[in-house]
């Protein structure tokens, strides 16, 4: 059998479980030599663990993996290396206090000790591909696309004929991203195949040639990416079409809700991150996006506004009063609202009842409180009410919150906070993780208490909801916000300047 | 063909309530054992243990006095575990109000009134109280464990006793052994029931296990004591205070311990001796566990701790068994409730090898 298989690699019939769940259904999947091969599907699609089995750190419960036509058993990931696998993680493992070179070189199956001749090897991988790296510099100096360098490098060396990665864009600025394809496409120009993860179809439209599509476990398309439109891939990913978001022409502003001047908070543990001289306002009936990469302060952020940590007293005006000693509650009490990134353990109690997941943040707003007493009857009907009006998929209101879908329990921590009906509205990644059904109704929910007059910040990874649903932009980078600019004079290469870090007037100068 | 654990989906609810049950009877099982190895007929051994003190009334009556300390430290105790704080050191705290108790019915040793001994029984809160306090102002001011820093103290406050015992505190007309005075008529609690030893603490218990209950379940003070064990940050959005939480349930425990102490030595014991308690401060630890840190819970949890105080002493006499016995016991009971937790979480697989092969004979015949 000395002719070359069509495929350089063939699942069949790839079947596992987790308690509960069926996180893939006998999924088939095919790529050919140098063929850029997408992974797409949402957040808990079950992609992840489809790659885990591929890389032999999962076992499979039932199917067969074919490598150049040869049926294989991947037992651990040190035998996919040797068969030709490699894989960029999401989450890097670097040391921070060694340099790129002795990292590659503690990463590799068979120890090279001449870092000599690595940092040579390096050197040359790096200029041909395009990705720069020097190999004496310390990793803790390196920024995160530089250390996703490094891991793309330790892969290379080993001469792969299958690069994994798993959504490796989204700790990179559009500018890294766009860095990264050039290398991606050379790679694969050479022949390289390559598995690409991702919910991103904008990448996926730019870099990939098939896509295979993945729902709740199933697999449910392999479609040529060329025939298809982002539109139509969203709607493969989805199961459903997707309807706009009615954008208002005119938003109308009114009063200064919120205004941040001069604010600097030092970071409480070593590896936080410390706000620096941050200023800027919200009004009334506007939708304003933050956008960032994530750990560049956004945490921070979101808990000196609602008062989880303190601030000098004027750095912070509610409603045009003085508050950044106040703490939550008397926060609430002006109107202010928030919901932190963090579902379980942060926005709500994963061992306690919706019912009391409901009075977290709304005993005093809507008075829950008989005298020392619970109104359990009140709370109860809020929290149904709640249920009801967001859609939230559950039993009853008795449930713990962490019976709930990410998706449903974000749903319900959102509609906790607008059926409080607040005045200002400190939002971090409100739909991360969230099927695009519950998404629209959260992006339309914001926009509909803007309308109201309300005042709201939307933190968010995600460029493109925060180019859809906010009326101006800025970002956060290193604890430093950018300043705001309209939406509509926005682009996402603008934006992701801002998110390097870059201001747009200097970079407007410098080019003419 | 070993067991092997598999994490259950949900927490089971039923196992929540089975594990004390499942831990009572291995515990019977383990101490069989034990004394078929000492060499006492087990029958003999249990009867003594658990039958002849529940036989009398009088002896039903004396369940109900040494259950009364455990009773109310416990409540206190589950409060503070729920928020997760960890107080092991009601022992300290239920010495320090028998000291204060104890010292102000001495005062008043030749007075009398009713006003006495709601003093005692208030002397010995603030007792509690002061002792607790260390520990809470060290644990939010440098952060110092608790755990740490509530049992050391315990063993200050045993030696503390003693030095009050040999000193001050000392019976003048004594012979210069180390015990107090006894307390006059107007400084011991009155009895419930003539003919035995049951007194208005084991009221005051009862009384505590309904005010616990409604705190946790009903009052906003419970629902944060809750969401701070459960979920810190979470009690941190919602505006609650940490520190607030650890003064209260530190405060709560170490009060309701130097009531406990109090009422002991107003109560049963009727003068300051060296020693007050069998390590009811402990063995309320496991109270509040057995009892599922719930105050009903910890109310049929006292009362069978309670039980092996009093097996142990029948025990004792009757078979001339050692009174660590009673330690052994209550031991072995914590040990086996702990182990029988992780059903909660867990279930028993008896041989997942088992069943792929059957799929694949299945299989195979296909």
């Amino acid at each position: 059998m000395n002719q070359t298989p069509e495929y350089l690699i063939e699942l069949k019939g790839m079947r596992k479980s987790f308690p509960g769940v069926l996180a893939n259904d006998n999924i088939d999947l095919k790529i050919k030599r140098g063929e850029v091969h997408a992974l797409l599907g949402e957040n808990g699609a079950g992609k992840s663990t489809l790659v885990k089995m591929i890389y032999g750190i999962l076992k499979p419960d039932a199917g067969e993996i074919f490598f150049n036509g040869r049926l294989v058993d991947i037992k651990t990931p040190a035998f996919a290396r040797e068969l030709g696998v490699a894989m960029v993680f999401q989450h890097f493992s670097l040391f921070d206090s060694l340099t790129v070179a002795e990292n590659i070189s503690l990463g590799m199956d068979n120890h090279s000790n001449d870092l000599k001749q690595l940092a040579e090897q390096i050197t040359q991988l790096s200029n041909h591909y395009g990705l720069p790296l020097d190999p004496q510099r310390y990793v803790y100096t390196l920024s995160v696309g530089e250390r996703q360098r490094i891991e793309i490098i330790r892969c290379l060396l080993q001469k792969p004929k299958l690069l994994v990665m798993d959504e490796p864009t989204s700790v990179l600025t559009p500018q890294e991203v766009e860095k990264l394809f050039v290398t991606l496409k050379k790679l694969s120009e050479e022949g390289m195949s390559i598995l690409y993860i991702s919910h991103k179809l904008d990448e996926i439209k730019a870099l990939c040639h098939y896509a295979s599509i993945m729902r709740l476990g199933k697999k449910v398309a392999m479609v040529s990416v060329a025939n298809e439109s982002t539109r139509s891939l969203a709607a493969l990913m989805m199961g459903e079409e997707l309807k706009d978001i009615v954008h208002p022409e005119v938003v109308k502003l009114g009063e200064v809700r919120l205004a941040v001047n001069g604010l600097n908070l030092p970071a409480t543990d070593p590896l936080g991150i410390s706000l620096i001289n941050i200023n800027f306002q919200l009004r009334g009936g506007e939708v304003v996006g933050l956008a960032g990469v994530a750990g560049n302060g956004q945490d921070e952020l979101l808990t000196v506004l609602n008062g989880e940590q303190r601030s000098g007293v004027q750095t912070i005006l509610l409603e045009g009063k003085p508050a950044g000693n106040l703490n939550p509650n008397e926060r609430r009490d002006i109107g202010m609202a928030s919901v932190p990134e963090k579902r379980l353990g942060h926005a709500a109690i994963p061992k306690m009842s919706l019912i009391d997941n409901a009075f977290l943040t709304a005993y005093q707003r809507l008075s829950l409180l008989k005298k020392w007493l619970i109104n359990y009857n009140k709370t109860t009907e809020f929290a149904e009410k709640i249920i009801k009006d967001y859609g939230v998929k559950t039993p009853n209101s008795d449930v713990f919150a962490d019976s709930l879908s990410g998706g449903n329990l974000q749903k319900f921590i959102i509609g906790r906070e607008l059926n409080q009906d607040p005045n200002i509205l400190i939002v971090a990644q409100p739909t991360w993780g969230v099927d695009a059904g519950a998404a629209q109704t959260i992006h339309q929910s914001i926009r509909e208490l803007a309308a109201k007059g309300a005042a709201v910040l939307v933190i968010s990874q995600d460029l493109d909801e925060l180019m859809e649903i906010t009326d101006r932009i800025g970002a956060i980078c290193g604890g430093e916000v950018s300043p705001f600019y309209p939406t509509a004079e926005m682009s996402v290469e603008k934006v992701g300047m801002l998110m390097a870090g870059v201001s747009l007037e200097e970079e407007a100068s410098r080019v003419a | 063909m070993l067991p092997s654990l598999v994490k259950r989906q949900t927490p089971s609810k039923a196992m929540i309530y089975l594990s004390p049950l499942l831990a009572i009877f291995l515990t019977l099982i383990a101490s069989i054992l034990l004394f078929l190895i000492m060499n006492v007929s087990p029958l003999a051994a249990l009867y003594a243990f658990f039958i002849e003190p529940l036989s009398t009334v009088y002896g039903l009556s004396e369940l109900m006095v040494k259950a009364t300390p455990l009773i109310l430290i416990g409540v206190a105790l589950s409060l503070g575990f729920r928020a997760g704080v960890w107080n092991i050191g009601a022992e300290g705290q239920l010495i320090l109000g028998g000291i204060f108790g104890g010292a102000t019915a001495l005062f008043f040793y030749d007075k009398t009134g009713f006003y006495i001994v709601p003093l005692i029984l208030l002397a010995g809160v603030t007792g509690g109280l002061l002792w607790a306090a260390i520990v809470a102002f060290l644990r939010t001011k440098f952060n110092a464990n608790e755990i740490l820093t509530s049992l050391m103290l315990s063993y200050v406050a045993t030696l503390l006793l003693n030095l009050l015992m040999h000193g001050p505190l000392k019976d003048p007309d004594g012979f210069n052994f180390p015990e107090s005075r006894l307390f006059s008529e107007s400084a011991i609690l009155p009895i419930l029931y003539d003919g035995t030893r049951l007194h208005l603490g084991a009221l005051i218990a009862i009384v505590a296990v309904g005010l616990g209950w409604i705190l946790l379940s009903r009052t906003l003070l419970g629902y944060q004591i809750k969401v701070m064990g459960d979920a810190p940050a979470a009690g941190e959005h919602a505006g609650f205070s940490h520190s607030k939480i650890i003064w209260t349930t530190l405060l709560l425990g170490g009060g309701a311990a130097g009531l406990a102490g109090a009422i002991e030595v107003s109560g049963p014991i009727g003068q300051l001796l060296p020693t007050i308690s069998p390590g009811y401060g402990f063995t309320a630890i496991i109270v509040a566990y057995v009892g599922r840190l719930h105050p009903v819970g910890v109310l049929f949890a006292a009362l069978l701790l309670a039980l092996t105080y009093l097996g142990g002493e029948t025990a004792q006499i009757n078979l001339k068994l050692p009174i660590a016995v009673t330690g052994v016991f209550q031991g072995l009971l914590l040990f086996f409730l702990l182990a029988s937790d992780v059903l909660i979480h867990y279930r028993v697989s008896w041989g997942t090898k088992l069943a792929t092969k059957l799929d694949a004979k299945q299989e195979a015949t296909e």
